[in-house]
């Protein structure tokens, strides 16, 4: 290959932009090199960026617990992937409901195959690590009570009845994709899949004990820090990583992200600092995890000012639905997936369309659809898979529930699940 | 011999220990505690909902010291612990019945 490509570039300019559709199907090493760096940023949003940002904001006795899950679901969702999930995701269509079984075990997937100007094996990687950290953003659902045995039976499930497909429709060449949706990194695809799940599995588990009232605080706040500022390094490569090329659209990608995820913080913090006097360093930071995940679908389309704007909605919108879903649907979802990832991802997705204008610093309208018709393809699609998402998640969670259980002891749950389920526990005391 | 006991705000440890070394007080034990007096606890707000914190976090100091030293012990700590907001906490004397120093076998006011 790399031969290949210093003959294409020793026969001079005017050859290379004639010999564009054969070249297209070459591997171009740069592009290469920076989506291999982006799949390590990805896999390090997992573990140990969200790992910690979750364990963090738990009881100091289930701070292992919230760990391992992430742990043990990166594991079982990376096996996953190779042997069916990606190709559930990304293999021949099968009418653009599903991806065809011809990719299982990576078969074809290998060195010499390609993806764009990627190699293959680079792409399926780069997916499986967003195939990671969508069923373990769930984890902030069901903290502290739910049985280790049906974490990882829902969790499996999960990604191969929910998150597969839905990859497939939205970027696997599937139906949503042949109707124009917009979904950059995972607006739809991730966070409203992962966010609209979580509430529907906090909802049937049931809340943790002392809900709302006798809760204890989060043990570890600075922890909690730690994780996020790992989860906006690793941002870079979630969204920068998925133009799938190292060139000007993956630097605005990083661009957007960032400005989205200073602004969301900037925001929140305002909030509480005129609601309570105080803003807190929590806060601060839950902000920036709203400004990321709600830039994530937009961030190939829209400049900087439409980062401001996406940052600054996130910061508002997602603080008062964290509120909403745990005082008035009274909901534990325990560390806020629905309200910062569901609602972010729902979020993006819809403003994508009126922010992608060029007068906004934007990439513009894919030709020849108006902002209203893009805006209705968005709403459209991010519906179905909210309906899709609760409707399998539901499914899922009662096959479960009648398999292992949904619910740890209530003396274990008391005492923190790390001893219980674990044997062991985090801190020495 | 008394014991005298106070449970402090744990900033002011190291007042308490300056100030009792002032007044030849030759060593103390320290712990970290929590409880709850007038101050009761406070409440803490994340992503906002309100988390009540019942036991607020304390410093328990003990030191023995010979029968004269009493009231020395226990003026310095009232000053150094003194911050003049609620919380301060507060100051117990107990009687010791025997001492003894490990090392040497040494026992009584000897052995502190």
């Amino acid at each position: 290959m790399l031969r290949a490509r210093t003959i294409g570039l020793g026969m001079g300019a005017l050859t290379l932009f004639t010999a564009v559709p054969a070249m297209a199907a070459e591997i171009n090493s740069g592009d290469t090199a920076w989506i291999i760096v982006a799949t390590a940023l990805v896999l390090f949003m997992t573990l140990p960026g969200l790992a910690l940002f979750y364990a963090g904001l738990v009881r100091a006795g289930s701070v292992l617990s919230v760990i391992m899950q992430c742990v043990m679901i990166a594991c079982i969702a990376s096996v996953l992937w190779m042997v069916v999930g990606y190709s559930l995701a990304f293999g021949d269509s099968v009418g653009g409901w599903v991806g065809g079984l011809d990719k299982m075990f990576f078969q074809g997937v290998g060195t010499d195959s390609v993806n764009g100007t990627i190699p293959e094996i680079v792409f399926a990687m780069f997916q499986m690590t967003f195939a990671i950290i969508t069923p373990a953003l769930i984890v902030g659902a069901y903290p502290e009570r739910m049985k280790f045995s049906a974490i990882l039976a829902f969790s499996a499930a999960w990604l191969l009845l929910v998150y597969a497909p839905v990859a497939h429709w939205v970027w696997g060449g599937g139906w949503m994709a042949a109707m124009g949706v917009r979904d950059f990194a995972g607006g739809i695809v991730v966070h409203a899949t992962a966010g609209v799940s979580a509430l529907m599995l906090a909802k049937m588990l049931g809340p943790r004990k002392d809900f709302p009232n006798h809760l204890r605080p989060p043990h570890n706040p600075g922890m909690t820090a730690t994780g996020a500022a790992m989860l906006w390094v690793g941002w870079f490569g979630f969204n920068g990583g998925s133009q799938l090329a190292a060139d000007g659209g993956a630097g605005m990608a990083i661009a957007v992200t960032h400005i989205s995820a200073a602004t969301a913080a900037i925001t929140w913090s305002v909030i509480e600092w005129v609601k309570f006097g105080k803003p807190s360093l929590v806060g601060a930071v839950t902000g920036v995890i709203a400004g990321l995940a709600t830039i994530t679908p937009a961030s190939g389309f829209v400049g900087p000012i439409g980062a401001l704007i996406i940052g600054a909605a996130a910061g508002i919108i997602c603080f008062y639905l964290v509120g909403l879903v745990k005082n008035r649907f009274n909901i534990d979802d325990s560390l806020d997936v629905f309200a910062v990832h569901g609602v972010g991802g729902i979020l993006g997705t819809l403003l994508l369309a009126p922010l992608a204008a060029v007068s906004l610093g934007g990439g513009g309208q894919a030709d020849g659809v108006s902002m209203m018709d893009q805006l209705g393809v968005q709403a459209l699609c991010v519906a179905i898979v909210i309906v899709w998402s609760l409707a399998v998640s539901y499914v899922i969670i009662k096959v479960t529930q009648g398999l292992f259980g949904l619910r740890v002891d209530p003396e274990d749950e008391n005492t923190g699940l790390d001893l219980p389920s674990h044997g062991e526990r985090g801190y020495e005391l | 011999m008394k014991m005298v006991m106070a449970v402090i705000k744990p900033h002011k440890l190291d007042d308490v220990r300056e100030a009792l070394t002032g007044v030849g007080v030759a060593g103390l034990t320290a712990g970290e505690v929590k409880g709850f007096g007038r101050q009761r606890g406070h409440t803490e707000i994340y992503r906002g909902a309100e988390y009540t914190v019942s036991f607020v976090p304390k410093v328990k100091i003990e030191v023995v010291v010979a029968d004269n030293q009493v009231e020395a012990a226990v003026e310095a700590i009232q000053k150094s612990a003194q911050s003049g907001q609620i919380g301060d906490g507060k100051i117990f004397v107990y009687d010791i019945a025997s001492a003894v120093r490990i090392r040497t076998g040494e026992t009584g006011d000897s052995a502190l």
